[in-house]
């Protein structure tokens, strides 16, 4: 289940041990889903469900942001992005008289759109999951080992635009778990369902994509250092 | 190099940390990583990254016109649906 900014944030601070950020959704840390401005009122959805224009346009404009964002952050390209947005709402269309409350409406169309997005990369070929030589076919030894002699490190702080960069320039499958697990809070085993795919191949791939986030980190501060 | 006292290189320390951080035990009790300092600003690199994340990406907004676009695929889709 996804986490909110907050929800997260207040993990964060009760955690304890430098490792306690990295495990992330396996310490079973409670998540809330959405901020409640994002909940709209039952009315609101009873009327979309019955099929009202003006009540599904409402329920747009509440989660439009959000759903966007989530494709944004996945595709890393903002026409795609909308593309796909447009898609989940369509769906969302079609599939509306369906939802039963058996969770947050928010979280059920979170998950709808992931859905979107995971067809979409599908259907462009991508492996999803776990196929690291297929994405990765220069890299013979892995991300970011970092064997030897102590070198630069991050020192405990990160510049944003620097990560998002390098995020955007991640392989798309990586992208996709690091997104899913660091950014959006999804368990190993949610992910796993999702992407049809092991836990311990989602673990590991997370480990790569964070491996990999560093070596471009470093390299972005080499860069700054050298100027 | 550098090697614990259960002679563990950094090599195999690294191979082995993705399952040690998903497990959820505390690596930073790890052995090797008492005896190493490359490997322990490895995990605090890593730490600071996973940390960084929670604040990435502010929700951004999509184009104005994104809504036209759906109501029109909408409206495509209910016509074709209407029997004629």
């Amino acid at each position: 289940m996804p986490r909110s900014n907050s929800a997260k944030n207040s993990s964060s601070t009760s955690e304890s041990g430098p490792t306690a950020s990295l495990v992330g959704a396996a310490d079973g840390a409670a998540r809330t889903i959405m901020p409640s401005s994002n909940s709209p009122d039952a009315n609101t959805l009873a009327l979309a469900q019955a099929g009202d224009h003006h009540a599904f346009a409402q329920l747009y404009s509440i989660h439009k942001r959000r759903i966007y964002s989530l494709c944004l952050r996945m595709v890393g390209n903002a026409a795609e992005a909308e593309d796909l947005t447009q898609e989940a709402f369509l769906q969302l269309h079609r599939k509306i008289a369906t939802f039963r409350g058996d969770s947050a409406f928010s979280t059920w169309l979170h998950r709808l759109a992931i859905n979107v997005v995971l067809m979409h990369l599908r259907k462009k070929g991508l492996p999803v999951m776990s196929l690291d030589e297929a994405m990765e076919p220069s890299h013979d030894d892995g991300p970011g080992r970092s064997f030897g002699a102590p070198d630069l490190s991050l020192s405990g702080s990160i510049d944003r635009l620097a990560l998002e960069r390098a995020v955007a320039e991640l392989p798309a499958g990586y992208r996709l778990i690091f997104v899913l697990h660091d950014v959006e809070g999804y368990e190993h085993n949610e992910i796993a369902g999702m992407l049809d795919c092991s836990i311990g191949n989602s673990k590991s791939q997370l480990h790569k994509a964070r491996l990999k986030l560093r070596d471009a980190l470093r390299t972005s501060l080499q860069k700054e250092g050298q100027q | 190099m550098t090697e614990d006292r259960n002679n563990r290189t950094c090599q195999e320390f690294q191979e082995h940390l993705a399952d040690l951080i998903a497990s959820g035990e505390n690596v930073s009790n790890n052995p090797h990583l008492q005896t190493c300092a490359n490997c322990r600003a490895l995990l605090a690199d890593l730490e600071t990254i996973a940390e960084a994340a929670r604040q990435l990406f502010p929700i951004e907004q999509p184009k104005e016109d994104l809504w036209d676009r759906i109501e029109l695929a909408i409206q495509k889709e209910e016509g074709s649906a209407r029997p004629d």
